[in-house]
């Protein structure tokens, strides 16, 4: 047994925490905070030349083929650094669908963009206020061309791929969802940028009217297809969280180090003290419950969807308790637009929603843990 | 990372399951299983008789004590096969709670620095259950506060007298030996001037009271000492340095990480898998589901911990403080986990014992909480730990910390 990342794989953690550290420090993130870009283009191209996008694409796919557990590591230096790209959308929504539905077709047209930075893509799931659900789907295909409206998606309005789930029957039941793929020449695509609570990570409304797709996957095989997704992009989004929760719980003990109220530092203070170690607590179950979560991933087991949905529970629960409490360490600095706090707090309220909220996972958590007992 | 069994681990395993499956008391299995945190004996017999027998049979075919060295009645295992032992051991595992703090404390501290005809002579006996040892530290004075104890050692020939007392002294009323800390110069700052031994608690001037406790049972004792001899030769570590002996002591309770620690979880799952609520199971409803989420998350994440610290220890690193994190994670959560069954028991919840659902098990769970919450560090205690050994936040400030015993206040309000 050897429940931990190899020596190599601590190593790629490292080498992504140094180029982050470098490339993406708090004032670039600012840049796309502020609404001077949609994201960090540079960041981008070099997240590309470091092969950190295509990391868990196969090498005939034009990636590094490493595998997931590689990807989990910079999963969490993005989360850390609270990397301003479109990261999660490309490379844990539409890379894992092309990898686990598409034709072969399909994964050479798009794979090596993925890996190389050339293309960013998305999933457009949602249609407006609720969870992921098969009856939610309004949005139609029929005969290759799909029509209706998707919010939010994320990263929409820069994405060049869209894979979409849409309603191709109507029995009622999860196979009346399919995939399509939406290229950049598809025409009929409306895309509409929309404010969100975390400017650093666009999102987006997509109408489609008449316009041309090509299906992913076999027809009434969608709503499968996105759960695996969803339980995939959960566990690598559990590594984003744990990353920004680390950093948040760091941000918090050094303020309490180096601030002096009543003569003596803050953070000799029990009432502090003791909420960095409430913050310590909920980032180590959360990295634990996402360690096994990437393990199940690594070797796609059987465990995999309830580990993803502990995985997603117990870290999203942790970025939003350590990003809170981050600020009130800070006290007034903390609620200020120049300190950092803010876009912790953002980014763990924002992820923490992106792929159906605590409640849907909740839900499917205890499903699961249901039908693992009567089995 | 991965779960597997090397080959070596994977024989271990094998070896220690078809032992266990020929020899173990196959009569309490059930009773076991079904037993939780706060409902301790079994129906038809006496549970002490039943451990020792169990722990005796262990000790003759070397499984108990694993990580024991050999000529002190171990088995010499790594921390891995400590593991897959209590995985397969199972419920019969629940047996060892009165060897606990003898094993992961006393015997520990005997190991390093007793004397090499003393380990011999009281490891063996220790390790396959003849015998039991408490440890006699806290006072009225010094719970948290360790250091803060009165019980006087004084040197006289080449024996100490000692004289004072302890309290929630778990086991004393069985226990043949204890470890005990004492002061023996209060001139000097508290932790300066503190000693170790260990005794035999037949020892004339030992009188062991138990302590009815809030849960109704009486596991821990009050323990007075009345001019009680021990000679020199059983005192462990030098005089006036018992501070960093007991240090040792409570370095070890930490090395005791198993596989599990009590959360309460799966008994709360399996509760509301089959209670109905409302014309439906339980686990249906929003609500129900979740809590029971929430709770979920920190049970795996508990056990994830572990499993990680144990990964760890086998690539020879020290288990560190972090590992504070089990009991102030589990303890609270038993207690609220119990506090949610009884609440969905509704009015009925109120009954315990035999009437009650699940024959009072969340109900002996609740009155039994609050002391997991206090045992071996206060859940402020814990968070203490974390944050200034962990995260390296500053100590609390000590106003006792310079100045000589006899002169700390010893009254809040005067
Ligand atoms: C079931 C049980 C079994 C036990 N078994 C044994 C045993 O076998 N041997 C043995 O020696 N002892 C044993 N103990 C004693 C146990 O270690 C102490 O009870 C415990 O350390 C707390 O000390 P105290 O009871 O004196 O409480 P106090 O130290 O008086 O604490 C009272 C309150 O003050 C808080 N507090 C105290 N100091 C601080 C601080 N610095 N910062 C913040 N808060 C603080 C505590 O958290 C608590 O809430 C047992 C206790 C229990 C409940």
């Amino acid at each position: 047994m050897n429940f931990d990342f190899s020596d190599d794989q601590k190593q790629l953690r490292d080498q992504a925490r140094k180029f982050l550290a470098e490339k993406c420090p708090p004032k670039a993130v600012r840049v796309v905070l502020d609404g001077k870009e949609p994201y960090d283009r540079a960041l981008w191209k070099g997240f590309a030349e470091m092969g950190f996008l295509g990391v868990a694409i196969p090498e005939e796919y034009g990636g590094a083929g490493a595998g997931h557990l590689e990807l989990c590591v910079i999963a969490e230096e993005v989360g850390r650094a609270l990397a301003p790209v479109p990261f999660s959308s490309t490379v844990y929504l539409a890379a894992e669908a092309l990898m686990l539905a598409g034709s072969d077709a399909q994964k050479q047209a798009w794979l090596p963009k993925i890996a190389n930075g050339e293309a960013i893509g998305t999933l457009a799931l949602f249609e407006g206020t609720g969870n992921p659900s098969p009856k939610a789907i309004k949005c139609e295909a029929a005969n290759g061309v799909l029509n209706g409206t998707k919010k939010p998606v994320a990263d929409g309005a820069i994405a060049d791929l869209i894979i979409v789930a849409a309603r191709t029957g109507s029995t009622g039941r999860d196979g009346d969802i399919s995939l399509f793929l939406v290229g950049p020449k598809a025409g009929g695509v409306e895309a509409k940028a929309l404010t969100n609570l975390d400017p650093t990570r666009g999102q987006a409304e997509l109408t489609f009217k008449n316009c041309k797709a090509e299906p992913l996957g076999a027809a009434g095989e969608g709503w499968s297809i996105i759960t695996q997704v969803l339980d995939r992009a959960a566990v690598l989004t559990a590594f984003e969280q744990v990353g920004g929760s680390d950093r948040a719980l760091e941000m918090g003990r050094d303020y309490a180090l180096d601030r002096i109220a009543f003569g003596r530092p803050i953070g000799s203070f029990q009432a502090v003290k003791h909420m960095l170690a409430d913050m310590y607590v909920s980032a180590t179950l959360a990295r634990s419950n996402s360690y096994y979560g990437a393990w199940a991933l690594s070797t796609n087991a059987p465990e995999l969807p309830e580990a993803a949905a502990s995985a997603r529970i117990s870290a999203t629960q942790a970025f939003q308790h350590c990003a809170k409490n981050n600020i009130q360490v800070h006290g007034g600095m903390g609620f200020t637009w120049e300190f950092d706090c803010h876009m912790y707090y953002r980014r763990a309220n924002a992820l923490a929603l992106g792929l159906g909220s605590l409640s849907y996972w909740e839900d499917q958590l205890i499903d699961r843990m249901r039908k693992r007992n009567a089995a | 990372m991965n779960f597997d069994d090397t080959p070596q681990e994977a024989a271990f395993r094998a070896e220690a399951r078809s032992w266990i499956a020929a020899n173990a008391p196959k009569q309490y299995e059930d009773e076991l299983r079904a037993t939780s945190l706060g409902r301790v004996g079994l129906k038809n017999a006496d549970i002490l008789e039943v451990a020792k027998a169990w722990q005796k049979k262990k000790a003759d075919a070397g499984w108990a004590c694993l990580h024991w060295p050999k000529e002190y009645g171990g088995r010499g295992s790594s921390p891995i096969e400590r593991v897959i032992w209590q995985q397969e051991e199972g419920p019969y595992g629940k047996l060892s709670g009165m060897f606990i703090i003898g094993h992961g404390m006393c015997g520990p501290t005997m190991m390093a620095y007793a004397s090499e005809a003393h380990k011999r002579q009281y490891l063996p006996p220790l390790a396959s259950g003849e015998k039991v040892w408490c440890q006699l530290f806290s006072e009225p004075a010094g719970g948290s506060d360790v250091a803060g104890l009165r019980t006087r050692a004084e040197k006289r020939g080449d024996d100490w007298v000692i004289n004072g007392q302890k309290i929630w002294t778990s086991g004393a009323h069985y226990s043949d030996y204890g470890i005990l800390l004492t002061r023996t110069d209060p001139t000097v700052p508290k932790h300066k001037g503190l000693t170790m031994f260990f005794l035999d608690m037949k020892s004339p001037g030992v009188e062991v009271r138990p302590i009815k406790q809030a849960s109704g049972h009486s596991d821990f004792n009050e323990v007075y000492f009345t001019d009680v001899v021990i000679p020199d030769s059983q005192r462990l570590g030098a005089v006036n340095d018992g501070w960093n002996v007991a240090l040792t002591t409570l370095m070890n309770e930490r090395m005791s990480i198993g596989a599990g620690v009590a959360t309460g979880f799966p008994e709360l799952f399996d509760f509301c898998s089959n209670l109905m609520l409302d014309d439906r199971p339980a686990i249906e409803d929003r609500n129900v589901r979740s809590k029971l989420a929430s709770w979920a998350v920190k049970a795996s994440g508990l056990k994830y911990t572990s499993i990680r610290a144990i990964s760890a220890l086998s690539k020879g690193e020290r288990p560190g403080p972090e590992n504070s994190i089990g009991k102030l994670v589990a303890g609270p959560m038993i207690q609220d986990v119990a506090t949610y069954a009884l609440d969905l028991q509704g009015a009925a919840g109120v009954l315990s014992g035999p009437e009650a659902e699940l024959a009072g098990k969340f109900q002996a769970m609740l009155l039994r909480a609050p002391g997991t919450r206090v045992e071996g560090g206060t859940d402020e205690i814990m968070r203490n730990i974390i944050a200034e050994r962990v995260l390296g936040l500053p100590g609390d400030i000590r106003v006792d910390k310079d100045l000589p015993f006899n002169q700390v206040p010893t009254k809040g309000r005067s």
